[in-house]
């Protein structure tokens, strides 16, 4: 899948969920903690809405701020897990 | 003394006489004075914070004009009505118990629980317990997610990662304990004309560690703000039973007994404590780090947790948000 069509619906899924005032711009590297978009609860429901949308398994140590917390590295982290036994960034590492 | 006690910072010592005399006032000025009660009740769970609110009404208010209220249910340690008891009795207060198991079947707290457990845990049946636990203190980059601990009747425990469905919904049917007890408080304190006391410390009532309208509900707090070793000075001060300031902070909310620190707060209560001071008062991280034996970056991440907790707690604390201001209310 273009890394486009995964940023639309990840910021699609981002907006709808979590920006409901809508009076917010979501840019693509904003952090999602540090900009109060999403809490913990948020990131469960984020990993729920990969592994269901693109039939991924989120692997615990890939629950990394590298992995999820901007519309541009779940990007990076979803092309690298849809395109083949690649590991994503773990815990303790930086972004791969 | 208790090993929590004995290792609360110098930097967070009370000066227990002038503390006590301080909110001693207080109370009696908040409680028949403004809102105009005649004594107070106060749920009563065996666990450090209740006690000490208890002594501390007791002191300011009399003794004869404070309720001790004891609300076990079917998950609660049995040690919580014992020690309950023994403040009640060392205070030599009136005290009323009332097991809240049937209100909480009524409303399906146990059955609703136990159906979003399993969708983690299909096995899940009687006789297992759980718990929902945080990691301890990760590396930086990595969420702080809950698991659900299961253990199975044959003593067999295996953990699972909670999905927000099933994590959402533990956590609001459990809910239903925290706000039937404090339904149970206020009908006493109807009764008696009485004003509800809540007992969070500084920790909890900062982090948005407690249910909304359940034990986050009251008329007054009289600890809310003191650090959590602070409570237990006052505590020895007080005298609360020895075996209450021994006793590790649990929840009493789970079938498996579960630490505040692996459900909330991620590390030991009295590096919380250091961390939370450190925060509002300015300390940077590289500074605080050696003092609570924690790497530079360990306690970044801890700064940044409390910051979020904050954010979390906002909706907590909040009002009723009215559209516009009500004249003469």
């Amino acid at each position: 899948m273009h890394t486009t069509t995964l940023a639309l619906q990840v910021r699609g899924f981002i907006t709808d969920n979590y920006m409901l005032d809508g009076n917010c711009v979501l840019n693509d590297d904003d952090s999602f903690i540090d900009g109060g978009i999403i809490d913990s609860t948020g990131v469960l429901e984020l990993v729920a809405f990969l592994q269901e949308t693109y039939g991924i398994r989120v692997e615990d140590e890939e629950l990394t701020t590298e992995n999820l917390d901007s519309v541009d590295k779940v990007v990076a982290y979803l092309a690298q897990k849809l395109t083949g036994p690649g590991v994503a960034a773990v815990a303790g590492g930086g972004a791969s | 003394m208790s090993s929590l006690c004995s290792t609360a910072p110098d930097i967070l010592r009370l000066d227990c006489a002038r503390e006590t005399e301080k909110i001693v006032r207080s109370l009696r000025d908040i409680v028949f004075r403004q809102l105009r009660r005649k004594g107070a009740v106060i749920g009563v769970s065996g666990g450090i914070d209740s006690s000490v609110v208890a002594f501390l009404c007791a002191r300011a208010l009399g003794r004869d004009r404070v309720l001790a209220l004891f609300t076990p249910e079917a998950d609660s340690s049995p040690d919580s009505l014992r020690l309950g008891r023994a403040v009640a009795e060392a205070l030599n207060v009136a005290s009323v118990s009332e097991d809240i198991s049937a209100i909480l079947r009524a409303a399906r707290c146990y059955e609703r629980r136990d159906e979003a457990v399993r969708l983690v845990s299909p096995e899940y049946s009687d006789g297992y317990k759980f718990k929902m636990v945080l990691p301890g203190l990760l590396e930086p980059n990595q969420y702080s997610i809950f698991s659900l601990v299961v253990r199975a009747p044959d003593g067999g425990t295996k953990t699972v990662r909670l999905t927000a469905e099933a994590y959402l919904g533990i956590v609001s049917a459990t809910n239903f304990k925290q706000r039937t007890r404090k339904m149970i408080e206020y009908y006493h304190a109807d009764r008696l004309q009485y004003a509800v006391a809540g007992t969070p410390n500084r920790l909890e009532y900062d982090q948005g560690f407690f249910v909304k309208h359940g034990d986050g509900s009251a008329d007054f707090k009289p600890i809310a703000h003191l650090y959590k070793s602070q409570v237990y000075e006052l505590a020895a001060y007080l005298g609360v039973p020895e075996e209450i300031q021994r006793r590790p902070p649990t929840t009493d909310t789970y079938s498996l007994e579960q630490s505040q620190e692996e459900f909330y707060f991620t590390l030991p209560l009295e590096k919380m404590d250091l961390c939370l001071y450190g925060i509002n008062t300015g300390v940077s991280a590289a500074d605080l780090a050696p003092a609570v034996g924690m790497r530079e970056a360990q306690v970044e991440r801890v700064y940044r947790m409390i910051e979020a907790k904050r954010k979390v707690a906002k909706y907590l604390h909040a009002s009723p948000v009215l559209v516009q201001q009500i004249d003469k209310v």
